[in-house]
């Protein structure tokens, strides 16, 4: 494609029949405390 | 859903369910806005501007991605996944502070009751529930927290060594994390602390004027010069493991991008600055009329970031703009959130078990206490139904899978409504996700082109966004 660039390879929607694990930091324990924030987690799958 | 933006000379479309974010040309972006692709007699009109044949070509790729589920995918269903399962706890250590921040949501550590410390045998009746409710899951995350923790150094070492003893016989993994103000952090305690814990939050607003304004000892003095050089030291022998510095910014000081400034040039590489969540009433706390000040104060920031990011002698990670996405949480994770009350908990000293840290001291959200394990099953019921499935306002916004719904007690406190989240967080929230976006976008350009980065986008110059 010319004028369209995708950033990200995989989609959230991919695969979900095999995720759901659980096993993922819980996010208030990483840094913030005030706010909840799961985008910049990540997988521990 | 697709959420069309522009952050200076970047245009991105993020399409919310497959979480798929596209790199715009400007003829791109001047098509979805307004979804003037759709209509032959609107998109005609960019003619005059970008020519017939880039126009159509343009909407032909448009076309391609939503063929290919890439642009407007149709919601995705799905129940959870996820099983039941306590698999987080934050240990309340001391219901006391050597610090009196005006600020404080517990209450300058007290959680508006007396003072307290946690004890060995409550907190190993707190260890041996969360092993007990765990489940399957193997890691298991334990925050010494407070008040402040390093009052009661010694039970957090007997409870570490608790903590490890159970680990083979359980098939467990313990992550622990300290939160402290810094006051008393030794050398001894720094070098336990580096030892032991997976990662380490030292508590400071940034800049001597901002964070003695708020973070006080309890003479009423500033708390900066006996706490820098306690962290200094710490995080030089800190090497590679997760830390943050962490600062809380209020309406007192809107340029709180000098405070990001001020911490990275103090040698510290891992900053966390995050927005006060107070009472309307308080007189730091935000109201809408700050908003527009914190955006413009966010973009500040992140032309800081990548400037800064450039340059490996002066790279940093903040908290709020690191982003995933390819390695990120599921989609089960980004709808179901924090987990509070389900997957997480906060212990108090005399045993109590609370949602999070955040309920602490309101007792109708006592859901149990370690000793007879939950009890208030109609409490925990409440924080079940908070998925952004269930709250209209997160159903409709297309941020949703990265803050997943936003910090429940923000919005009780707000809102006295789980299903309402705090209104100025999201705004808040939704620019970092875009200025996350941008950075990541940009960086990757400049790294490609040794620093020059055009306004449009060829193909070639995204590879290994």
């Amino acid at each position: 494609m010319k004028y369209i660039k995708t950033l990200n390879k995989n989609k959230l929607t991919d695969n979900i029949t095999v995720k759901g694990c659980g096993e993922c930091q819980t996010s208030c324990q990483s840094a913030c405390k005030t706010s909840c924030t799961v985008g910049n987690q990540k997988c521990e799958k | 859903m697709v959420h069309v933006f522009n952050v200076k000379d970047l245009y991105f479309a993020l399409d919310t369910n497959t979480g798929l974010v596209h790199a715009l040309d400007k003829i791109v972006y001047d098509l979805l806005s307004g979804e003037k692709f759709k209509d032959e007699n609107k998109y005609k009109q960019l003619y005059g501007t970008y020519g017939e044949d880039a126009v159509k070509e343009a909407v032909s790729e448009i076309q391609y991605l939503i063929d290919n589920k890439m642009l407007y995918t149709e919601d995705t269903e799905y129940e959870n996944k996820i099983q039941p399962a306590i698999k987080a706890m934050c240990l309340n250590m001391t219901h006391d502070c050597n610090l009196r921040c005006e600020y404080c949501f517990a209450s300058q550590g007290t959680y508006k009751g007396e003072k307290a410390f946690l004890s060995f045998e409550t907190g190993k009746k707190a260890f041996d529930f969360l092993v007990k409710n765990s489940g399957n899951r193997r890691n298991l995350e334990v925050d010494f927290f407070g008040g402040e923790p390093l009052m009661n150094f010694e039970t957090i070492k007997k409870l570490v060594d608790y903590g490890r003893s159970l680990e083979e016989e359980y098939k467990k993994h313990f992550r622990f994390t300290i939160t402290t103000n810094g006051l008393l952090l030794d050398e001894e305690k720094a070098d336990y602390i580096n030892e032991n814990m997976d990662n380490v939050v030292l508590s400071l607003d940034g800049r001597k004027e901002t964070n003695d304004r708020m973070r006080k000892t309890p003479k009423g003095t500033g708390s900066y010069d006996l706490i820098i050089d306690n962290y200094r030291k710490f995080v030089g022998k800190r090497g590679s493991r997760d830390y943050f510095v962490r600062g809380t910014f209020t309406s007192n000081n809107l340029n709180f991008s000098e405070d990001v400034k001020h911490l990275r040039d103090s040698g510290f590489d891992k900053i966390s600055l995050e927005p006060v969540v107070a009472k309307p009433e308080e007189p730091y706390a935000f109201k809408e009329e700050h908003v527009d000040a914190l955006i413009k104060e966010y973009e500040k920031l992140a032309e800081y970031y990548i400037e800064s990011n450039m340059d490996k002698d002066k790279s940093f990670q903040f908290f709020h703009f690191n982003i995933n996405l390819d390695g990120g949480p599921c989609i089960y994770k980004r709808s179901v959130g924090c987990g509070a009350g389900t997957e997480y908990l906060a212990v108090t000293p005399s045993g109590d078990l609370y949602p999070c840290h955040q309920f602490v001291g309101d007792e109708g959200f006592i859901i149990g206490n370690v000793d007879e394990g939950i009890t208030g099953r109609h409490i925990v019921e409440k924080f079940k139904n908070v998925s952004v499935h269930d709250k209209p306002a997160c159903k409709a916004c297309w941020a949703k899978f990265f803050c997943s719904g936003g910090c429940h007690a923000n919005a009780y406190n707000f809102n006295k409504d789980f299903s309402i989240p705090y209104e100025v967080g999201c705004l808040l929230e939704k620019k970092r996700v875009e200025l996350s976006i941008y950075i990541k976008a940009k960086m990757a350009s400049l790294n490609r082109f040794g620093g020059m980065c055009g306004t449009s986008i060829g193909r070639e110059k995204w590879d290994g966004a």
